[in-house]
């Protein structure tokens, strides 16, 4: 490992110009990054330590608003956060699963998202809740772009020389509504998802069909994965047992699996349909139960 | 149930260890601790290839960096010719072993040493094996053992023919070895079976999983002594094996032993510790070399994927009368995998009138293989003990009866042809039978749990239990399986001083990795009639302490601990002399009973052992005992598992509801180490069942090399592992003690498929039973 250069800017002018620096990356919580760079996977020469920014250490909720998630906020902020708990339950099954304590204190949504790992746990329930991603530009710019849109590869994104990750958003839970992140692992913990399932879905009034639905998937693409058919097909049902297996069908249908050392291709799109499925029930019953 | 002698005041005591507050206060030297004046830090470059030969190598622009110091490769090495060797733990081919250090014109797997950097710090070494420029000549690669087998698979070593009962055939081959062992006619057997059940079985490398990666810090000092500080199961085997790979006299080397964190049989066979000590002679400075962990997945031992064919028959009362049984282990790069214990082992536990078994060693393009805690046994029981599960399921016996009326005993002779002396295969079959669990209802499969209202749980729902209309719920099952292990003797050394204060400092050879230090200490306790707590155990280096053979084969209680019995009775001699000297009598009219000396001719003369400690100076000097042992009389040990699982038939993951553990552990010094000993064994052995593997991809390169991709179990995956000690004395050992660390690895993986087999209906033949397999054989049979 070499010598890399650090600086921990306190505003995002300052950020978005050490940024566009030859071999300069943003450090968040650092959990996934300085990994990689000792293990040769990523090269750094600038590490631009963000977390002294005020901006991407926000984390509020108001009504109309929603959800403003500063991308350097630590996830046992997010994990822990009422209105999360309440009104994004499916970001709250994300975000607890990424790591012990010590990685809870340190690793960030943002960083998670910045990453982009397909296998990100955090993804997909950010994508079934319809965020978006606020983005700094080195001339003082903010661009708003959905999350779905955000990685474009395994360990890439959009993000250009400079451009930064301000906050995510998330807008205000529609009525009857709630979400659910579901992954599967052969073990309990310290393990990565060989597939994780994000869904959310808002009920009608009296609560016997769905409004609309949106589901993502992960770990069975190069980057996380919207599968709109899915969701749409179950806006108008009761969301009966033949209403979550056709859903199940649609997802399955978009995946992109591949095989490697945490599972097939069958095996991951077998269980991209088990995990529609459970997760939609989980969602199902949230609502039902709040 | 017990055979045992009782009577002891030390042993079956749980005294707390003697090493246990330094463990947990984290003051416990391991070799990764070493520190000293001008220590230069060694890297090793690895081949990127699975196979290959050595065109040429160039460090020049290495040696340039500032700060790096030293670049050696084989040629630093002395050749070793094509020599056997005896070390201790068996016989090593000089060529392989030197080879498998730093490669020598040619690369066999993906991550063997070519060459070494020391530098000044471990980053700079780092960096300066990215200036090496290696050529390499690719050549076609083979990893699996039945691939290896055919003709026309790419050969790993030029040199290599096939020696068949002994005897070379001439054929080159990458089958190193065929073994076979004969008993009774297996053709005629199987005439008389009413039931005969044949079928194939696979299962992957492994590996032994130690929590502490492979280090050795080495001084070649001026007057050309070399001292080794490492982290070994034998610090006498690491000498032998440096002497030969550096070609220096054995007294010229010191190793020091340092504290271990794990090794499981993979801690034997030297690595690093020749390259930091040619480091250290180029540099004559302090060289030290650590692992990290993919490191230790792809360049250390492993043990090895296998193919096992198993048929066996019974009678229709339910005797086993014939079985045949092929096994082909995989080697790795050199020949030597464990198939000869597993092919000892296969059957071992049941007493068959005919049976035959071929064996064959087979090399292919992956790490060599070395010893994994019960090697070869527990690939062979998955495989015999599957099939008697199907035996059982056929002839409608309880499978724990069937292992009651089948079982070896006294008198059954092996099909390799030893004869058992009194064990206890059928008393750990008869205990789990009377155990609680094994008529415990399984329960119901659990109701419906949708959502768990916590959310911060839903995430782990993947393995939630559903009861709606039309889905299936999860499906429990319960499995048993047994097993045999053998227990070793070889060589221990022990010397006792007595200490003014009636204390004992005991110096012993064998590094502790499960207590042992303990244990050890606890029998010389027993022989003098004191206390653990008055006894010192320190493990001495190889300049301190007589010839000591490594930690394994489940011998270091038994044979060490009997190196301290006699180094005890020494003792006892000459407290004897001194206190008939003190009183004017003879020795023989003195008598030592539970730590008290005591004048047969006047009952008023009695000194206890440390009364007569303090009067040691003034009568002629302190005492030592001293004893070297080569004991026969080991005692094999035989486990009876049960195990309840639960799996989610909707994605095939597995989990271990509860496990029991039955072993006969012969006489249990200490119990608390022995029930550690088994549940070890126990989780490394589900991890070998359910998600373990080494995972190659078409390049030959392994894809999992870390402790997140090679899944082994974590403290969430298990249920508590219920043990029960049945204590049959072997009558070969002063206190009763039989091997007992080895044999708890053997049953789960066979347990686990035969409780995996009565909750979903599909015999699993492959390991490990990932989710993804478990899955496979479920929709394939729907």
């Amino acid at each position: 490992m070499k010598e890399i250069d650090y600086a921990a800017p306190a505003t995002l002018t300052e950020a978005t110009a050490l940024l566009a620096r030859k071999g300069a990356r943003a450090l968040a919580g650092g959990t996934d990054l300085i990994v990689q760079v000792r293990e040769n996977r990523r090269d750094a020469e600038l590490l631009v330590d963000l977390k002294n920014i005020a901006e991407l250490n926000t984390l509020r909720f108001d009504a109309k608003e929603g959800l403003v998630l500063g991308a350097a906020v630590p996830c046992y902020r997010i994990a822990e956060h009422p209105d999360v708990r309440k009104r994004y339950p499916g970001l709250g099954d994300g975000v607890a699963l990424i790591g012990g304590v010590q990685i809870q204190s340190r690793a960030s949504v943002g960083g998670n998202l910045c990453n982009a790992s397909p296998a990100a746990d955090s993804i997909p329930a950010l994508i079934a809740l319809g965020a978006s991603a606020v983005i700094a530009t080195p001339s003082g710019t903010r661009d708003l772009i959905p999350v779905e849109k955000f990685c474009t590869g395994p360990g890439r994104t959009i993000l250009g020389p400079g451009e930064l990750l301000v906050h995510l958003h998330l807008p205000p839970p529609a009525p009857n509504s709630s979400s659910a992140y579901l992954r599967f692992i052969p073990r309990k913990e310290m393990d990565i998802a060989v597939v994780g399932v994000g869904v959310a879905l808002a009920l009608n009034d009296n609560r016997t069909a769905c409004v609309f639905a949106r589901i993502a998937l992960g770990a069975v693409g190069p980057t996380p994965l919207l599968v709109p058919e899915a969701g749409a097909a179950l806006a108008g049902r009761p969301l009966a047992e033949a209403d979550l297996e056709r859903a199940a069908e649609l997802a399955q249908a978009q995946a992109l699996p591949i095989s490697d050392m945490r599972g097939s291709a069958d095996y991951r799109r077998h269980l991209v349909g088990v995990l529609v499925k459970r997760a939609l029930r989980i969602a199902l019953q949230r609502v039902k139960g709040g | 149930m017990t055979t045992s002698t009782t009577g002891y005041k030390v042993i079956g005591t749980r005294p707390l260890r003697h090493d246990g507050v330094d463990k947990v206060t984290g003051r416990a030297l391991y070799g990764a601790d070493v520190q000293m004046a001008g220590l230069l830090h060694g890297r090793i470059l690895r081949s990127p290839i699975p196979h290959g030969l050595l065109r040429s190598l160039d460090a020049s622009k290495a040696l340039e960096l500032p700060g790096v110091e030293a670049v050696v490769t084989c040629a630093d090495l002395t050749d070793p010719g094509d020599r056997i060797a005896e070390l201790g733990e068996g016989a090593v081919n000089l060529k392989h072993l030197s080879s498998n250090c730093l490669a020598r014109g040619k690369v066999h797997y993906k991550g063997q040493a070519v060459a070494a950097v020391a530098a000044v710090s471990a980053h700079l070494a780092e960096e300066a094996l990215k200036l090496i420029a290696v050529e390499y000549e690719g050549l076609p690669h083979v990893t699996d053992v039945r691939a290896a087998m055919q003709d026309g698979a790419p050969l790993l070593h030029d040199d290599l023919v096939t020696e068949s009962l002994g005897k070379p055939t001439g054929k080159r081959s990458n089958i190193a070895k065929h073994i076979q062992f004969k008993k009774g006619d297996v053709a005629q057997g199987f005439q008389q079976a009413a039931v005969v059940i044949e079928r194939e079985f696979h299962t992957a490398t492994v590996h032994q999983g130690y929590i502490e990666p492979h280090n050795a810090t080495a001084l070649w000092n001026a007057d050309g002594t070399v001292t080794i500080w490492c982290s070994t199961q034998g610090a006498f085997t690491v000498r032998a094996q440096v002497a030969e790979l550096l070609g220096i006299p054995l007294s010229r080397i010191k190793v020091v032993p340092m504290e271990i964190g794990g090794g499981f049989g993979g801690k034997i066979r030297v690595y690093l510790e020749p390259v930091a000590a040619a480091l250290s002679k180029k540099t004559g400075k302090p060289v030290k070399i650590t692992m990290n962990r993919a490191d230790v997945f792809e360049a250390t031992g492993p043990t090895p994927g296998s193919y096992i064919k198993v048929k066996m028959g019974a009678d229709k009362d339910g005797k086993l009368v014939a079985a045949r049984a092929t096994l082909a282990y995989e080697a790795g790069a050199f020949p030597g995998s464990p198939l000869g214990p597993g092919a000892m082992c296969i059957f071992a536990c049941y007493d068959i009138p005919n049976v035959h078994i071929d064996g064959y060693d087979v090399v292919v393009n992956k790490p060599a293989t070395s010893a994994y805690r019960a090697p070869g046994a527990t690939n062979a029981a998955f495989a015999s003990e599957t099939v008697v599960d199907e035996l059982c399921e056929h002839l409608k016996i309880d499978p724990l009866d069937f292992r009651i009326q089948n079982g070896a005993r006294e008198g059954t002779r092996r099909a390799d042809g030893p004869v058992f002396p009194r064990i206890g295969m059928v008393e750990t079959a008869q205990t789990a039978k009377q155990h609680a669990h094994y008529t415990a209802p399984l329960g119901p499969n659990p109701k419906a749990q949708i959502s768990n209202p916590k959310f911060e749980k839903a995430g782990d729902g993947a393995n939630l239990g559903f009861e709606i209309s039309g889905l299936r719920v999860p499906r429990r099952g319960r499995g048993v399986a047994s097993g045999f292990w053998f227990n070793c003797g070889l060589k221990s050394s022990a010397s006792a001083s007595v200490n003014a204060d009636g204390t004992v400092s005991l110096v012993e050879g064998s590094t502790d990795i499960g207590g042992s230090r303990t244990s050890i200490a606890m029998q010389l306790a027993e022989s003098l009639g004191i206390r653990a707590d008055d006894v010192r155990p320190a493990v001495g280096d190889t300049d301190t302490v007589g010839y000591t053979d490594v930690t394994g084969g489940s011998r270091v209680t038994f044979a060490t601990g009997w190196a301290a019995y006699e180094a005890g009775q020494d003792i006892k001699r000459q407290m004897i002399a001194r206190a008939a000297l003190l009183w004017g009598v003879q020795p023989e009219a003195v008598a030592y009973e539970d730590g008290t000396l005591r004048c047969l001719s006047d009952d008023k003369k009695r000194l206890t052992f440390k009364e007569l400690s303090e009067k040691l100076h003034a009568t002629g000097g302190t005492i030592v005992g001293r004893a070297s042992v080569d004991p026969p009389g080991v005692g094999g040990g035989f486990a009876t598992h049960v195990v309840d699982v639960e799996v989610d038939p909707e994605t095939g993951k597995v989990t271990v509801l509860r496990y029991t553990a039955v072993q006969d552990v012969g006489k249990a010094i200490h119990p608390s180490y022995v029930e550690g000993q088994m549940q070890g064994g126990v989780v490394q052995g589900i991890g070998w069942a359910l998600n373990e593997e080494y995972i190659y991809n078409e390049q030959g390169v392994m894809t999992n090399a870390s402790f997140l991709d090679y899944r082994m179990p974590t403290a969430l995956d298990l249920p508590m592992i219920d043990t029960v000690l049945v204590e049959v004395a072997n009558p070969g050992h002063p206190y009763g003690v039989r091997g007992v660390g080895e044999v708890p690895i053997v049953p789960p993986p066979a347990a686990l498929a035969n409780a995996i087999y009565q909750a979903l209906g599909v015999r699993m033949d492959e390991l490990p039973m990932s989710p993804g397999r478990v899955m496979a054989k479920l929709l394939a049979k729907q």
